[in-house]
C-alpha cells in the first residue's frame, strides 16, 4: 500500500518535530499512529533516512509494542480486558460474548469497519472488574447487556 | 445560599457513569433552582459506593452512594444537598469503617482534593516536603529517606535512601529521575489513582527526588491504557510551571527541575526498570543485563533514579513529617504503609492504605466484605501477575515483604486479587504462561520458549498423558525458569504455576498429597 500525499504530508511534519528529540521513536510513532489511526510500514524508509536508523530497526521497535498497528482499525476500538481480575469476576463470558455479538475475533474489524476487537492485559480498573475500554472510555462492571448497548452506540 | 457537592473524577468512577451523574446532577439543580457549587474531586477509593456523591456539611461531608442516574430526582427530593438523611445515604464520609480505619499517608488528600487544583494541594499541606527540602543539602535529604526505611512500592522493595545515594555518589553532569507509571500489574490501580486524583504529590516527589541526587530532569513514563492520567499529569506539569515549582530556580532556590510524561505504548515487560530505559531512549524495550545498575549508568548511560509512582509520591510527607514519623508504622523491615488494592472477587473493592502488619484475612474479610458471587473465596494472587496464589490456609499471613518471602509470595505492588471456588486454579496458571508468552520482551530462552512450553506441559497433565513425568517437568521447567531468567518476567512466572500446581493438584486432574 503505497502512501497517500496526505499521509506522507503527516509522516514528514512529525518526522521532524522529533528530529532533535532524545529517545524520538516512542513520542513519533504514537503522533503518526494518533493522526493515521497506524503506522504504515512504507513510513519506516522515510524515517530511516531521518534518523540514521536502519528500516530493520524501526521494524523491531513498531512491532515490540502492542499498541502500534501497522494497518488501519476499524473506526472504533473496543478493547476487552483479559487480566486476571477481570477472569475472577467473568471476563471470558464478556469475551465470547463480544467475539460472537460482533462475529470477529481477537484483532479483527467488522465488515462495516466499525469496530476492531482487541484483548488487552489490565485497565486499571479491576476495583469494577471486569472492564472494557472503546476508545478512550473505561466501562466498568460490564455485563453482556452493557456491551450491547456500547454496540448499538458505536456501530 | 449554596450548596457545594463533591462528584469524582477517577477514571473508575467516571467507568460507573459519575460524569452521568454530574450532568443530571447539575441538569436537575437548574430546574429546581437549587445553587449548587459542584467540585470534581478525586475518588476516596470506595469503588463499590462509586459513583459517590458527597455533600459538605458543618459536621464533615456526608456521603451518598452508589448513585445512579435514576436516583437523582429522588434525591432531590429528599433533599440530599443539605446532608439530610435519606435513600443512599451513607453518613459521614470519616466515619464510613473503610476509610476510619486506614492510615492514609501517601494517600492523605486523595478523594479530598480537586486534583488539578494548585491551591487545594496547597492548602492540605502540599509543597510543604518541598520546602523543608530546600531548606536541606542534598546527603541529608538522602539520610532523611534512608533514615525512613521506604522501600521501592513498585514490587522490588529495594530501600530507596540507598538507591539514592548510589545516584548521588556517582559523580555526572547528567542525571535522571524516571518514574515508572507503567502500572500494568492486574489488580493494581494506586498508580493511576495518585496520578489521577493528587498529581501534584508525584510531582512534588520527583522534584525532591531530583534535588537530593543533583537530576534537572525527570520522566514519567506512563502507560498507554491510562489517557485520563496522562491528561491530568500534563495539566498539572503546566500549573506547577507557571507557579514556579519546576523550571529553573524552584522557588527562588538554585535549583532546576523539569519534567514530561512520556507515552508508553502497551508492553506489560516495560514495567521492568532496563527495559523502561530502553524504551524511553526508542528501542525495543528490551531487558538490560545487570550490572550496571541504572543508578549508576541508567537512561542515556547516565545515573538515573527510577522509582515507582507510589515510592516517589511518598516522598513529600517523609520530607514534611520526618523519617521518624513515617518509620514509626509498619512492622519489621517493612516501614511505613502500603496502598492495597482490592480487586477481583469481591464484595467490596478499592483502595487501602494501611501500616504494613494487616493479614489478608483482615483484608479480604473485614474491608473486602467477602466474595463478590457470596462462594467461599479460593484463592488470592497478590502482587500482580507474577505473584503466588495464596490458598485459606495462608490468609493470616501480615502483610510485611519478609513474612511473603517466606512463603514464595510477594507482596509486589499491593495489588489483591481474589477468587472464589468456582475458578479453575489449573487454567490460572496455564494463563500466567500464556500471558508470560505475550510479554516476553524474548531476550531470554527459558521465558521466551519455556512459556510456551509451559502451557503445554499443563495441557498434557490436564489431558491425563505421563502425569507424573509432566509434572516432574513442569517444576523442572519453573526452576529453569528462575534461574535462567535476567528478569522477574521469567523469573517469577512460575511462582503463580508451582503455588497453583502446590495447593490444587486437583485442579490439574492430579491425586491430593500433602504439600
Amino acid at each position: 500500500m503505497e502512501l497517500s500525499e496526505n499521509q506522507k504530508i503527516v509522516i514528514n511534519r512529525h518526522v521532524e518535530a522529533f528530529l532533535d528529540k532524545p529517545g524520538a521513536l516512542l513520542p513519533l510513532m504514537h503522533a503518526i499512529q494518533d493522526d493515521l489511526g497506524f503506522v504504515p510500514e512504507d513510513s519506516y524508509p522515510i524515517i530511516s533516512k531521518a534518523y540514521n536508523l536502519s528500516v530493520a530497526e524501526i521494524h523491531g521497535f513498531v512491532t515490540f509494542y502492542h499498541h502500534f498497528r501497522t494497518h488501519p482499525s476499524g473506526k472504533n476500538i473496543l478493547q476487552v480486558c483479559r487480566a486476571e481480575s477481570c477472569q475472577a469476576m467473568g471476563s471470558e463470558d464478556i469475551e465470547s460474548y463480544c467475539k460472537e455479538k460482533l462475529g470477529i475475533d481477537y484483532h479483527q474489524t467488522t465488515k462495516d469497519d466499525a469496530i476492531t476487537l482487541e484483548p488487552v492485559y489490565c485497565l486499571g480498573n479491576c476495583a469494577c472488574s471486569p472492564a472494557v475500554m472503546i476508545n478512550d472510555k473505561v466501562v466498568g462492571r460490564v455485563t453482556t447487556d452493557k456491551i450491547d448497548s456500547i454496540i448499538k452506540a458505536y456501530k | 445560599m449554596t450548596y457545594k457537592i463533591y462528584i469524582p473524577i477517577d477514571s473508575t468512577s467516571l467507568s460507573l457513569g459519575a460524569n452521568e451523574v454530574y450532568e443530571e446532577i447539575k441538569r436537575e439543580a437548574l430546574k429546581r433552582e437549587v445553587d449548587l457549587t459542584i467540585i470534581r474531586n478525586g475518588s476516596r477509593g470506595l469503588f463499590w459506593l462509586e459513583p459517590l456523591v458527597e455533600v459538605e456539611t458543618s459536621n464533615g461531608r456526608v456521603a451518598f452512594g452508589p448513585v445512579a442516574v435514576d436516583d437523582i430526582k429522588n434525591l432531590f427530593d429528599q433533599e440530599f444537598y443539605i446532608g439530610k438523611d435519606g435513600d443512599l445515604c451513607l453518613g459521614l464520609t470519616d466515619e464510613l469503617y473503610w476509610l476510619k480505619n486506614q492510615e492514609r499517608l501517601t494517600f492523605a488528600r486523595v478523594g479530598i482534593t480537586d486534583p488539578v487544583n494548585i491551591n487545594d494541594y496547597e492548602k492540605y499541606d502540599g509543597f510543604k516536603g518541598l520546602k523543608n527540602a530546600l531548606k536541606l543539602d542534598s546527603q541529608s535529604i538522602v539520610k532523611t529517606m534512608t533514615d525512613s526505611g521506604l522501600r521501592g512500592r513498585g514490587g522490588a522493595a529495594f530501600p530507596t535512601g540507598i538507591k539514592w545515594q548510589t545516584v548521588l555518589d556517582t559523580p555526572s553532569d547528567t542525571k535522571y529521575i524516571v518514574c515508572n507509571a507503567d502500572e500494568g500489574d492486574s489488580g493494581t490501580f494506586s498508580d493511576r489513582m495518585i496520578m489521577e486524583n493528587d498529581p501534584f504529590v508525584l510531582i512534588e516527589g520527583m522534584i525532591i527526588a531530583g534535588i537530593a541526587v543533583g537530576a534537572e530532569y525527570g520522566y514519567i513514563y506512563l502507560r498507554s491504557e491510562y489517557p485520563d492520567a496522562q491528561k491530568v499529569l500534563n495539566k498539572a506539569i503546566e500549573t506547577a510551571k507557571n507557579k514556579g515549582f519546576l523550571g529553573s530556580n524552584i522557588l527562588g532556590s538554585k535549583y532546576n527541575f523539569n519534567l514530561e510524561v512520556t507515552k508508553a505504548a502497551g508492553a506489560y515487560i516495560c514495567g521492568e526498570e532496563t527495559s523502561l530505559l530502553e524504551s524511553l531512549e526508542g528501542k525495543r524495550g528490551m531487558v538490560r543485563y545487570k550490572p550496571p545498575l541504572p543508578a549508576i549508568e541508567g537512561l542515556y548511560g547516565q545515573p538515573t533514579v527510577v522509582n515507582n509512582v507510589i515510592t516517589l509520591a511518598t516522598v513529600p510527607i517523609i520530607l514534611d513529617k520526618g523519617s521518624e514519623f513515617y518509620a514509626n508504622y509498619g512492622m519489621g523491615r517493612s516501614k511505613g504503609t502500603l496502598p492495597i488494592q482490592l480487586a477481583g472477587n469481591l464484595k467490596q473493592t478499592g483502595l487501602i492504605e494501611k501500616a504494613f502488619g494487616i493479614s489478608l484475612r483482615e483484608l479480604l474479610y473485614d474491608f473486602g466484605g467477602g466474595s463478590f458471587s457470596g462462594k467461599p473465596i479460593k484463592a488470592v494472587q497478590v502482587g500482580g501477575p507474577l505473584g503466588a496464589f495464596l490458598p485459606e490456609q495462608q490468609f493470616d499471613t501480615p502483610l510485611d515483604y519478609e513474612k511473603f518471602s517466606e512463603l514464595n509470595a510477594v507482596v509486589g505492588h499491593g495489588g489483591i486479587v481474589a477468587f472464589d471456588d468456582t475458578t479453575d486454579m489449573s487454567k490460572m496458571a496455564r494463563y500466567s504462561f500464556e500471558f508470560c508468552a505475550i510479554e516476553s520482551c524474548g531476550k531470554c530462552t527459558p521465558c521466551r520458549i519455556g512459556s510456551t512450553r509451559g502451557m503445554e506441559v499443563i495441557d498434557k497433565i490436564k489431558a491425563g498423558i505421563d502425569q507424573n513425568k509432566n509434572e516432574k517437568l513442569l517444576r523442572d521447567l519453573g526452576d529453569t525458569m528462575v534461574n535462567g531468567s535476567l528478569c522477574a518476567m521469567g523469573g517469577m512466572t512460575p511462582s503463580p504455576v508451582i503455588s497453583a500446581l502446590n495447593f490444587f493438584p486437583r485442579d490439574f486432574g492430579l491425586e491430593k498429597r500433602e504439600t
